[in-house]
């Protein structure tokens, strides 16, 4: 048995995902982060809403919940109120995280919560048969943009650096070691750390964008990705339909909210008893 | 030595809750509940508990539940389109088997409706607001030391049978100052589960009637919880089998304790020509009525219901083996007065005093309604 298996919740095999979809790879690299942080399984718990996304937890050996459509930051901030200490991890997808789940999304970058979410953007609703999602790119064909999509996307990059988030990263399936790198940085951070996978689905946006095989369309993430020092030269027209990749955002300075709470504003309230009652 | 206080109802719901041992809460404002929100905010981290103001009230649900699926004693307050946004997680607690006191201070609706006028008209929408198949359990007091009593009752409940409790309340009753006896710890019931370790993934695994410990994270085992339906390891399953004993195994914990689970209050019922059902602010009116009526010779009597989920069916049933008239109180256009006519039976006359215009009755009107049902 290798290190990161022990993170690995094999009797629940075999996966709901289709063949050659990036989730499996991102399921591993995060067990790998895991056991490069020597961690213990019942001081982690990784919480998931709705779509294929959210199936990841149970195949995690660690504490691990199901929650509902794009709600699992809030489930999240309450474990992590309730146990400061532990690892608490966040596993999404574009849809779950930025259409019915945007707004925990951003008050949860606004109050620094310490929350690992890992925010697989296959730019579809994969499970649901492929609909549009908020980071499906425009023209794009869907189920439910059958004459192609006529809604700009939103930039997770963007959004969250304006939500005062203070880790923001983006990286790809295809960049095996930079993905777990970046996974493990955002684990040691302090606040609230959102990693943007860029993955394929290449069965139900592919299939009907002319990607329709995994290799085509991981080639396409390829194709539209940079890494930030290369997309910085690009003039504001060419960068429009690019991804650049790397951590954006790493702000150490922000104190994490459960920090916050317990270590300052209990003592201000045990310390003052300000306003007594009535 | 307990205390004799003037307090707000919805400060003796929260002084009850953190008496209970409630130490998290999540919440959003709105009237008529804010200060319960407010009375936590400024206590909780004085006794190092946990208070935060969510985004909105699903985002406060969800946290209560994850805090205790994390080990701590949880409660949300909040009022008719709060409630309304909660109903999904109602659904997921009841699914995941997670003890949660959801205050639900109700206010005219439809919608909007009418923020600082008082409403009874979320009874049902408490029983069955959530899809899907599920047992709840609702409490509703309707005097001060109930405010307290059934506060405590709500937590313990909570904890017992690992489900969501829905405490109701109106905008009378919470934002009604009055004179409260808060009693002193250690003379009511406080329910604390026994300390446990988690050995292994069986958390589901019992049989129907039995209550184990609650399913906690972090107790040394890493375990799996799904709002899927699932099996006793709380695995995603789909099997029928499975699915049909989850099914039973969720609804019988509830139905096999209703001896434990249902409390209610009788008042000059043994010789009643007249019974009245009621529950909350309009029991208040009513009992007045019913006081006045005895006084002009008219025998009537008052049945109190402080559970009103499960629906105290049994203890009514027995009521009307004598009394063969009932008048329903309830400021809807007829809710609960459905439970009722299905539980009395042919042979009793039933009427009702229903209204939704934000107007609590007032005990002369009762007293009306019961004098023309005595004729």
């Amino acid at each position: 048995m290798r290190d990161y298996e022990k993170y690995i919740r094999y009797r629940t095999f075999p996966t709901p995902w289709c063949p050659g979809c990036g989730d499996g790879v991102i399921l591993k690299l995060i067990a790998m982060a895991f056991a490069e942080l020597n961690l213990d399984p019942d001081d982690i718990i990784v919480v998931a809403g709705i779509g294929c996304s959210g199936r990841m937890p149970t195949y995690f050996n660690t504490n691990t919940l199901h929650t509902t459509h794009g709600r699992a930051l809030t489930f999240a901030t309450g474990i992590k109120l309730a146990r400061p200490e532990k690892l608490v991890v966040v596993i999404s997808g574009d849809g779950d995280a930025t259409a019915i789940g945007g707004n925990h999304l951003i008050h949860a970058a606004r109050r620094n919560i310490g929350i690992k979410m890992i925010l697989i953007n296959n730019g579809i609703y994969g499970m649901t048969g492929g609909q549009v999602s908020p980071l499906t790119p425009p023209t794009f064909f869907t189920e439910t943009t059958p004459y192609g999509n006529i809604e700009p996307h939103f930039n997770v990059r963007t959004l969250l650096t304006a939500a005062e988030a203070s880790f923001v990263a983006r990286e790809t399936v295809n960049r095996l070691m930079q993905l777990k790198q970046v996974i493990k940085k955002s684990f040691q951070h302090k606040g609230f750390s959102v990693v943007e996978v860029m993955s394929n689905c290449h069965v139900n946006l592919g299939r009907r964008n002319k990607m329709k095989s995994p290799l085509v369309m991981t080639k396409y993430i390829r194709d539209i990705t940079m890494n930030m020092a290369d997309f910085e030269k690009l003039s504001p027209a060419e960068q429009a339909p690019k991804y650049p990749l790397g951590v954006f955002v790493e702000k150490t300075e922000r104190l994490e909210y459960t920090d916050l709470y317990y270590n300052h504003i209990v003592p201000v309230a045990q310390g003052s008893g300000a306003r007594g009652e009535k | 030595m307990s205390a004799r206080k003037v307090l707000q109802g919805n400060i003796i719901i929260a002084k009850a809750a953190l008496a209970a041992g409630c130490d998290f809460f999540a919440g959003y404002p709105i009237t008529p509940s804010s200060e319960i929100a407010q009375y936590m905010s400024k206590e909780m981290p004085r006794m190092d508990r946990t208070f935060i103001q969510m985004e909105d009230e699903i985002a406060s649900l969800g946290a209560c539940i994850g805090a205790s699926l994390a080990g701590r004693k949880t409660m949300t307050a909040t009022s008719g389109p709060g409630f309304s946004l909660m109903q999904e997680h109602i659904g997921m607690a009841v699914m995941a088997e997670v003890p949660v006191v959801i205050v639900n201070v109700q206010r005219g609706g439809p919608s909007t409706g009418m923020p600082t006028k008082p409403a009874q008209a979320d009874m049902m929408q408490t029983r069955w607001g959530t899809h899907g198949d599920h047992p709840i359990i609702a409490l509703y007091p309707a005097f001060a030391d109930e405010m307290f009593s059934e506060t405590v009752r709500a937590f313990n409940l909570a904890e017992k049978y690992w489900n969501p409790v829905v405490l109701l309340s109106d905008e009378v009753l919470g934002k009604a100052h009055m004179d409260v006896e808060i009693p002193d710890p250690g003379t009511y019931e406080v329910y604390w589960e026994k300390p446990h370790q988690v050995v292994d993934l069986n958390i589901y695994d019992r049989q129907i009637g039995e209550n184990p410990p609650r399913v906690d994270f972090f107790k040394g085992y890493p375990i799996h919880i799904d709002g899927l339906e699932h099996d006793a390891h709380g695995w995603p399953s789909f099997d029928a089998k499975t699915v049909d004993k989850m099914q039973r195994l969720r609804m019988q914990k509830i139905y096999q304790n209703l001896d434990d689970i249902i409390r209610y209050k009788e008042y000059y019922l043994d010789d009643a020509e007249v019974l009245v059902f009621s529950f909350g602010i309009s029991a208040r009116s009513a009992l007045a009525a019913v006081k006045a009526a005895r006084e002009q010779g008219v025998k009537a009597g008052l049945f109190q219901a402080l559970t009103v989920w499960p629906f105290p069916r049994a203890a009514l049933q027995e009521r009307f083996q004598r009394t063969k008239k009932v008048l329903t109180v309830e400021m809807n256009l007829g809710q609960m007065k459905y439970e009722v006519e299905r539980v009395a039976p042919p042979g009793v006359e039933k009427r009702t005093l229903l209204r939704a215009n934000g107007m609590p009755f007032s005990p002369d009107e009762v007293l009306a309604a019961i004098k023309e049902l005595a004729k």
